[in-house]
């Protein structure tokens, strides 16, 4: 439910695209989507795959995914390390004093048109 | 064959939506209409605490609520009911959160002129509703003693998002393993600004506070 949400919303803005750029059709949508953006690659390929059917210039479209990788910053030793394995503990000196920098994005990059 | 070009965006998904957003923060604005988006679990007590902090504020204040269900109009019934207060159900038609458009769409219904406050109640869930702007000028959520103190780390951006954080149903803190103070700590850990309001919607205790936290944020956008 939650990536058809997200799926809905690309789907609407790329075919805006396409309508604007007066192409025939979209061949591929190419996207980034972070380790930590909550999108689950495999549920939102099939959304993709269910809900291109009602546009207009997606119908035969592919989905790419590029997914990034999690990395957390520590503030206090001033290290990097992945998110995922550590979450919000630094692995390398143990503070909560930590932010992410990358892995939450959820990001169409390009399409390709014919 | 014709010739296959690419097309850069580089975008997010959510820009859309976060330009709407801003343009209805600063329509409201103009109107003096202030918009708080309140988000949590289901259960975590929205709709006793948003029952108890109306009948408070709507001495001082003309309110509205929005309630966002997925289908229903429970809420917005009992609400209206026990408040007096203007109210409207949005149906998300199946999905799990409130964007900006569906946002001013629903205040459109509801009506700008006579009213200082708008609740919008989101749909009951700590993912999806944090990740879409709905123009609102405060974020809040209430989180319930229940669900326990580690929601924070596990719902990062929620948290980051929220300004005001309220704390419910700590009339049952004997009964859970729960702490106010590392509650507070994990949600410093993600919004170090945030302002957090322990709460018993049930019981009224700490509503005072958070009728008083609204009563600034209205006056302030008022004046500005």
């Amino acid at each position: 439910m939650h990536e058809l949400g997200i799926v809905m919303n690309v789907i609407e803005q790329v075919d805006n695209v396409a309508a604007e750029s007066k192409v025939e059709k979209v061949t591929k949508v190419i996207m980034e989507i972070g380790e930590v953006s909550t999108v689950i690659p495999d549920l939102f390929t099939d959304a993709f795959n269910w809900a291109k059917k009602k546009t207009n210039y997606l119908k035969d479209a592919e989905l790419e995914l590029i997914i990034l990788e999690g990395m957390t910053y520590c503030r206090d030793c001033k290290g990097t390390y992945r998110t995922v394995e550590f979450a919000k503990k630094c692995p390398h000196c143990g503070s909560m004093n930590t932010y992410l920098v990358t892995g939450d994005e959820i990001k169409i990059k390009s399409i390709e048109v014919v | 064959m014709k010739e296959v070009r690419t097309i850069v965006l580089s975008k997010s998904v959510f820009e859309e939506n976060d330009k709407e957003a801003d343009a209805l923060r600063l329509y409201l604005k103009d109107k003096g209409v202030f918009l708080v988006n309140v988000m949590s679990s289901p259960g975590a007590g929205k709709t006793t605490t948003l029952i108890s902090v109306i009948k408070e504020l709507s001495k001082f204040y003309r309110v509205g609520i929005m309630e966002a269900d997925i289908d229903s109009d429970v809420d917005a019934v009992k609400v209206a009911k026990e408040t007096g207060c203007k109210s409207i159900q949005l149906h998300t038609g199946g999905m799990c959160h409130l964007d900006a458009g569906m946002t001013t769409q629903g205040l459109t219904e509801l009506g700008l002129d006579d009213v200082d406050i708008v609740f919008l109640e989101n749909v009951g869930n700590l993912v999806c509703p944090a990740e879409y702007d709905t123009g609102a000028h405060l974020d809040m959520m209430i989180l319930s003693v229940p669900e326990g103190d580690d929601k924070p780390l596990k719902y990062p951006l929620i948290f980051q998002k929220c300004e005001l954080v309220l704390i419910n149903k700590i009339d049952t803190l004997p009964y859970f393993n729960f702490s106010l103070d590392k509650v507070k700590q994990n949600i410093s850990y993600r919004n170090e600004k945030s302002f957090v309001i322990p709460i018993s919607a049930k019981l009224g205790d700490g509503i005072d506070e958070v009728v008083d936290y609204f009563k600034t944020k209205i006056q302030n956008i008022k004046t500005k």
